[in-house]
C-alpha cells in the first residue's frame, strides 16, 4: 500500500539522508571531528526519521475506517499490529540500514565501525518500530498531536541510543562491544514480546 | 440458528448517559431497525455490538459467546459510517481486504459481488477516484461475500441512489431468509419484511 504512495515512506528517508549530509557542512570537513561524532549523528537522525514515519502509521487507516475493521476482526489484533509493524520496519528501518554504509563513509567512519553501525541498526531499528507502534496507537485519535508522539517515545528510545552509539564509538577504538550488543538484542526481544499486545490494548482504548 | 442477546446495556459518552438498561433479543431471520434523533446513541449502540467500544454495564452475547471472543467476532460483520476503503488500493483489492478480515474469498466471488452492486468495470479502479456513492457500494458489496450471521450496518443507505437501495434491501432480506440477523440504523424509510424497530 505504501509502495503505491511513495511519499509516505520516502519522506523520512530523505530527511535521514539530508540531515546527515548537513553535518559535514555545518561542523567541519575534518575527518577526525566527523568520525568522532558520526555514531551519534547517524543514530539521532535515524531516530528522528523513524519518529516522522510513525506519526502516520495508523493515521490513514483511522481516517478511512479500515482501522475499525482491524480491531473488530476475529483475527488476533496483536498479530495484525505485528504485521503492520514489520511492514513499517521494512519500509523505514531496512532502507536506513542499507543507506548507512554510504552515510558512514561520508562521516569518515572506518570499515569496521560501519559494520558495527549496520549491526546496531539491524538490532535496534525493529525495536524502534515496535516501541514506536505503541506510541502511535496511543495517539491515533488525537488531532493535532504535534510533538506528543516524540514526547512519549523518545524517553523510551534513549537506552537504545546510548547502547548503540556506545557500541559504534568503542569499536572505533577496537574495544569490546559485546555488552552493548547483548543489551540491544534483549531490548529487541522484550519489545517483540510486549509491543503487539500493548499496542493492541492502546488502540482499543484510543478508539473507545 | 443464531441468537443475539442484549441485557441491561448502558452507554456513556463523555458526561452524557445515552441509554441505560437496554435489553432485547434477536433470533435468526429478524431485522432490527434502530431509530432515534441525532445524538441519541444509535452509532454508539452499534459500535458496542461490534465490540469497538465497551459498554458501561450490561451483557451482550451471540449464541452464548461473549463480545470480544473469537466466535463472537467471526459471527459479526460491521459497516460503519466511514467507508472502510484504502485509497491506494483498487476496488477488488479493497473488497478482498475487507472480507479477508472475516472470510477469504475467490477471485470470481469478488468480481460477482462488485457486479451485483453495479460496479462491474470498476474492479481495478483506485478507491481514491470513486464518488461517495460508489465507495459506499464497494463496501456494501462485501455483504454478498461475507459468511457472518449477524450484520451490523450503520446508515447503509447513505449516498446510495434508489437502485442501490433496492439492491441492498434485497440482499438483507435474502440474508435474513437464510437465517441471519441484521441490525441497521437509518433515517430513511426502508422496505424490509419482519422489521422490528427500536427507538433510542
Amino acid at each position: 500500500m505504501s509502495l503505491r504512495n511513495p511519499s509516505s515512506f520516502l519522506n523520512p528517508l530523505l530527511f535521514f539522508v539530508i540531515a546527515i549530509s548537513l553535518f559535514p557542512l555545518a561542523i567541519s570537513p575534518e575527518s577526525h571531528t566527523l568520525s568522532n561524532i558520526a555514531p551519534a549523528v547517524v543514530w539521532v537522525t535515524c531516530m528522528l526519521s523513524v519518529l516522522l514515519s510513525l506519526n502516520v502509521l495508523f493515521h490513514y487507516d483511522y481516517d478511512n475506517g479500515v482501522l475499525e475493521q482491524m480491531v473488530i476482526s476475529h483475527y488476533s489484533l496483536p498479530l495484525i499490529l505485528l504485521a503492520k509493524t514489520i511492514a513499517h520496519w521494512l519500509l523505514t528501518g531496512l532502507p536506513i540500514i542499507l543507506l548507512s554504509p554510504l552515510l558512514g563513509m561520508t562521516l569518515f567512519l572506518d570499515t569496521k565501525s560501519i559494520y558495527v553501525l549496520m549491526l546496531t541498526l539491524l538490532l535496534a531499528t525493529p525495536s524502534l518500530s515496535l516501541i514506536g507502534a505503541i506510541g502511535a496507537s496511543l495517539i491515533v485519535g488525537i488531532k493535532n498531536s504535534g510533538m506528543l508522539l516524540s514526547l512519549l517515545i523518545l524517553p523510551l528510545y534513549i537506552p537504545i541510543l546510548i547502547f548503540a552509539t556506545s557500541a559504534v564509538s568503542q569499536s572505533q577504538f577496537n574495544l569490546p562491544i559485546n555488552g552493548q550488543l547483548y543489551f540491544l538484542a534483549s531490548i529487541l526481544l522484550i519489545s517483540l514480546m510486549t509491543s503487539p499486545f500493548v499496542s493492541a490494548l492502546a488502540l482499543k482504548t484510543s478508539l473507545d | 440458528m443464531s441468537k443475539l442477546i442484549v441485557s441491561d446495556l448502558s452507554c456513556q459518552r463523555g458526561y452524557n448517559e445515552l441509554f441505560s438498561n437496554l435489553s432485547f433479543e434477536l433470533n435468526s431471520g429478524e431485522i432490527l431497525k434502530i431509530s432515534g434523533a441525532n445524538g441519541s446513541g444509535k452509532t454508539s449502540l452499534l459500535k458496542i455490538l461490534a465490540g469497538l467500544n465497551s459498554a458501561e454495564s450490561g451483557r451482550l452475547s451471540i449464541n452464548n459467546n461473549k463480545v470480544g471472543s473469537y466466535d463472537y467476532q467471526s459471527d459479526i460483520f460491521y459497516l460503519g459510517h466511514l467507508p472502510a476503503l484504502s485509497p491506494e488500493l483498487h476496488c477488488k483489492e479493497n473488497l478482498d481486504y475487507l472480507t479477508q478480515l472475516s472470510t477469504s474469498s475467490s477471485n470470481q466471488a469478488l468480481d460477482d459481488a462488485l457486479t451485483n452492486v453495479g460496479l462491474k468495470n470498476f474492479e481495478y479502479e483506485y478507491a481514491a477516484n470513486l464518488s461517495a456513492g460508489q465507495k459506499r457500494r464497494v463496501v456494501l458489496s462485501a455483504l454478498f461475500i461475507t459468511q457472518s450471521k449477524v450484520w451490523l450496518l450503520d446508515e447503509p443507505f447513505t449516498a446510495l441512489d434508489t437502485d442501490g437501495i433496492n439492491v441492498i434491501e434485497t440482499q438483507i432480506t435474502k440474508h435474513c431468509d437464510d437465517g441471519g440477523i441484521c441490525i441497521l440504523t437509518t433515517h430513511q424509510e426502508c422496505n424490509l419484511p419482519k422489521l422490528r424497530t427500536l427507538t433510542l
